[in-house]
């Protein structure tokens, strides 16, 4: 009897059950305005797919309830609403890619569920930081070894028919490593021995990880032409670093750092360059290099205030792909602001600040500084992505090839995000759990 | 190590504000000044979102439509040519690529329904509310019997020229081919870089010294300003001096004693030479002025694409009017005189009007989609160009051209023609360009034309003449 109201009478995952319901709504009706605006294209297969991310979220729910009662009920709801969008609009460019972003939905929470299950003591994963930080590396130093160069970067390996691509799960091992050997070496870092020229400096010892994190990163930059993935890393780092130890001295010398080596790297690599020259000037090179961005703002302007609706901007091209190179993975929200329109870029944005803060949040919460770490820096993980890809598409930023998180057609990217909301519902488990008295 | 969280979110929370600032201002702020962007491909696919109107002969025979496809879910429209090059160069194209030209630019509002009246402010509407417009259909004058049988004269002579057709009453373009030609639906790309400049419309682009058909403007300015009457006897020697220079008749046949219609009829260049001098450059301009020449046609067709004819400077520009020119060799059609198939079908057709100048008119009537008519267009007059009394004259003597004269090649059963000859030497290896225009039936004429062939061996009486009667046949004929 008792085990039966422990599971039914818990506010938290009640709750976590009506978001999840609201968010099921949504997904239904923005699979059935795709399906009448494209009436004539389309078959009954949105219907089922509703059900099954129906399904999903609910066994995912249903293993929450039983294993994190006390977790946060935000962060769930989110990535419901997050995926639900992406493949609404990825059905919408091709409901071929929509079925594959489904499966890796499907991978992606059975995860989330085995994260839940083998982390729920969250303690557990701090013991595994060495081996963490040593895979992210390997993970690294293979994709920059077999790599395969897709327009221009080196971000993916192939297995069998599959393309990897390993740095979205290197990002979050890296997390927890530094987490963990933040929280191991933070006193040290913070109250440094020696002083230099009147900056205290902490012992090499402590601090020769960290440099060799930040020289790989660079590496990384020249290595796999790849600007996005490492300035997220490297932020990543400077953010759990000031958190850790409070000095903005290691933020200041590490972004004047990475700021030497991405000058260098344009100087370098003519990706890179040409990159930076489409974002100065995109329409001084609208047909070749500035293509893909100038086309981004075309679409993004064409939605206006309210957009074109679901299935009714205008996406695709007469050969039947899209009109921007890449809409479905590095463009999605390009594709969102042209048919949700400003109203429904500006609900993107904030969900990913809701998600950002409900991270901080549960950050602040835990009772242990790796956990802090650990959730704050998936937080910043996840926020400072957004940012990137984001900022690129509307040209806030140089243009890079990152995911949007939940939304970008990818595999990879899926699965590792439902494993960063996986770890960052364990972490509140921990923080919240009703301790007996 | 809360408050440094705190101050992370902080710096997170403002750089995602950071991108709902800057979405704002693409999505409200640059949203209308990059709409008008050219290079923005989204404006040409809107475009594509128009069901435009059709084009089609007086005759039924459709030579442009929309073609419906889908383009992302969307019903889209793209131009067809189901003629390929019958009239290519008249009606023009509306291309992705090439953006539009001839009748596809100067109809394109009505085509597109995007008039500014209150029917267009409707389309205007639809358009916002993303339901398809439907454009106006075009009716055009044009015969295709007689389109048909003018290329393929031309093209039957591999040659390049150039036949015009109007209709003297109401201005209307009957006809109006030009050769090379090519397939708008396929040879766009091609067409524009072929040397031949299949593109040229040569009825309204093409200059071409006029040689002997001038000399129906040199009589129409000397029998109206009395410098000459139709039976003034002149000697007809075989040459004579002109300007300090020889200037000789066709082949330097001498014709003896004979009177001005003679000349006319005959193509006497010592006469008419004699003739220009008497009447003098100032009035021989006014009346070419009269004529149309030294100005674009005010037509309803794109202003480069329809030149003004007149005497153009060695540099290849037209010279200002009353600049200094051999009045003798102008009034027999040369001293780089250059003119139009279409301003010399004009000449016929103010001939056949008992003097009028009319504006060519391209178009029948335009219909809305429902199939009421939205626009009949009227003749417009654009002045005399001679005394109704001179034209019944010339009329005269042009018939004679083509009874016994040098255009008798032009003759067709049952159909009074009148006309004149031109055989304007190109001074490259002996080779003319060949000319005919004219009139028919003389009395009450339905038809005025002008034909010229390029670079031929022949004359206009063995070239030009024949294909005007071929096409008179044709327009004539049962099936019209």
């Amino acid at each position: 009897m008792s085990v039966i109201r422990g599971y039914v009478d818990l506010p938290s995952r009640n709750r976590e059950l009506g978001l999840i319901a609201l968010a099921l709504v949504i997904t239904t009706a923005g699979f059935a305005a795709v399906q009448i605006a494209r009436a004539q294209e389309f078959s009954s297969a949105p219907l089922i797919a509703a059900l099954l991310f129906a399904f999903a979220y609910l066994v995912a729910h249903a293993v929450v309830r039983a294993a994190l009662p006390d977790a946060d009920p935000y962060v769930l709801p989110i990535t419901a609403v997050l995926t639900a969008l992406g493949l609404i609009e990825i059905y919408r460019i091709s409901p071929q890619l929509a079925r594959d972003q489904g499966i890796w939905m499907l991978l992606g929470l059975a995860l989330f569920v085995g994260v839940v299950i083998a982390f729920r003591e969250i303690r557990r994963l701090e013991e595994l930081k060495y081996t963490c930080g040593a895979v992210a590396v390997g993970l690294l130093l293979l994709t920059i070894v077999l790599g395969t160069s897709v327009n221009g970067a080196r971000l993916w390996i192939r297995v069998g028919g599959l393309q990897i691509q390993p740095g979205e799960f290197a990002k979050i091992l890296l997390v927890v490593f530094l987490a963990g050997y933040l929280r191991e070496r933070r006193e040290v870092l913070a109250a440094p021995t020696r002083r230099v020229l009147g900056v205290g400096i902490p012992a090499l010892r402590h601090t020769l990880p960290l440099l060799l994190l930040c020289g790989i990163s660079l590496v990384l930059l020249v290595a796999m032409n790849d600007l996005g993935t490492s300035l997220l890393f490297f932020a990543i780092a400077l953010a759990m670093i000031y958190v850790a130890t409070g000095r903005l001295l290691y933020v200041g010398a590490g972004l004047g750092v990475f700021a030497i080596g991405a000058l260098g790297a344009v100087q370098l690599t003519s990706h890179v360059q040409s990159r930076i020259d489409g974002w100065l000037n995109p329409w001084a090179v609208e047909q070749t290099s500035g293509y893909q961005i100038a086309q981004s703002i075309y679409t993004i302007a064409d939605g206006g205030v309210l957009g074109a609706g679901f299935g009714r901007g205008l996406i695709l091209n007469s050969a039947g792909g899209t009109i921007i190179p890449f809409a479905q993975t590095d463009f999605i929200f390009s594709v969102i602001a042209n048919e949700l329109g400003l109203v429904g870029a500006i609900a993107l944005v904030l969900l990913y600040l809701l998600l950002a803060w409900r991270g901080f949040r549960i950050a602040t919460a835990a009772d242990d500084g790796f956990s802090k770490l650990l959730a704050a820096g998936l937080a910043t993980a996840v926020a400072f992505q957004v940012f990137v890809i984001v900022g690129g598409v509307i040209r806030l930023l140089p243009l890079t090839g990152l995911t949007l998180p939940f939304v970008s057609y990818g595999g990879s990217s899926v699965t590792a995000n439902f494993a960063i909301a996986g770890l960052l519902l364990c972490v509140s488990q921990r923080a919240n759990r009703v301790r007996p008295l | 190590m809360n408050r440094r969280i705190s101050n992370l979110f902080v710096v997170m929370t403002v750089a995602l504000l950071a991108l709902i600032a800057m979405t704002t201002y693409w999505q409200v702020w640059a949203r209308g000044s990059l709409e008008a962007r050219q290079a923005n491909v989204r404006l040409v696919y809107r475009d594509l979102a128009i069901d435009r109107g059709s084009i089609a002969t007086s005759d039924g025979v459709v030579l442009a439509q929309s073609k419906a496809g889908t383009l992302d879910g969307r019903t889209i429209y793209t131009r067809e040519y189901p003629e390929g090059g019958l009239a290519a160069q008249l009606v023009g194209y509306s291309s992705l690529l090439a953006g539009r030209s001839g009748l596809e630019r100067t109809l394109d509002p009505e085509l597109t329904g995007s008039t500014g009246d209150l029917s267009g402010m409707q389309n205007a509407f639809d358009r916002m509310k993303g339901d398809t417009v439907r454009g106006d259909d075009v009716i055009l004058r044009l015969s295709a019997a007689g389109q048909q049988e003018a290329m393929d004269q031309l093209e039957g002579l591999q040659a390049r020229g150039s036949v015009v057709v109007l209709d003297p009453s109401t201005g209307g373009i009957l006809v109006m081919a030009s050769t090379p030609t090519y397939n708008p639906n396929t040879g766009l790309e091609q067409a524009l870089s072929n040397p031949a400049s299949p593109l040229l419309n040569r009825a309204t682009q093409g200059l071409y010294p006029p040689g002997s058909t001038f000399k129906v403007v040199t009589a129409a300015s000397a029998l109206d300003n009395e410098a000459v009457t139709v039976d003034q006897e002149f000697p007809g020697p075989d040459c004579i001096e002109a300007d300090g220079q020889e200037l000789c008749n066709f082949r330097g046949r001498a014709y003896g004693p004979h009177d001005f219609g003679y000349a006319l009829v005959h193509s006497i260049n010592t006469t008419f030479a004699q003739v220009g001098m008497t009447l003098g450059q100032q009035k021989l301009e006014a009346t070419m002025k009269a004529f149309g020449f030294f100005r674009r046609f005010p037509w309803d067709y794109p202003p480069e694409q329809s030149l003004p004819s007149g005497i153009f400077n060695r540099q290849g520009n037209l010279v200002p009017f009353d600049t200094p020119v051999d009045v003798a060799r102008l009034a027999i059609g040369q001293e780089r005189l250059l003119a139009t198939p279409l301003q010399m079908a004009e000449v016929a057709t103010a001939v056949a009007n008992g003097g009028q100048i009319i504006e060519p008119q391209p178009v029948q009537e335009v219909r809305a989609p429902d199939g009421s008519v939205v626009r009949r267009p009227q003749p417009v007059y654009l002045g005399r160009a001679m005394t109704t009394e001179t034209a019944a004259t010339l009329r005269e003597l042009m018939k004679q051209v083509v009874d016994d004269g040098t255009g008798s090649a032009a003759n067709v059963e049952g159909l009074d023609v009148a006309g004149k000859t031109g055989t304007a030497e190109t001074g490259r290896n002996g080779k003319n360009d060949a000319w005919f225009i004219g009139f028919a039936p003389a009395e009450a004429p339905r038809y005025a034309f002008a034909v010229l062939v390029e670079n031929t061996d022949g004359t206009g009486g063995d070239v030009a003449a024949p294909i005007a009667a071929s096409v008179l046949r044709a327009l004539t004929g049962p099936s019209s």
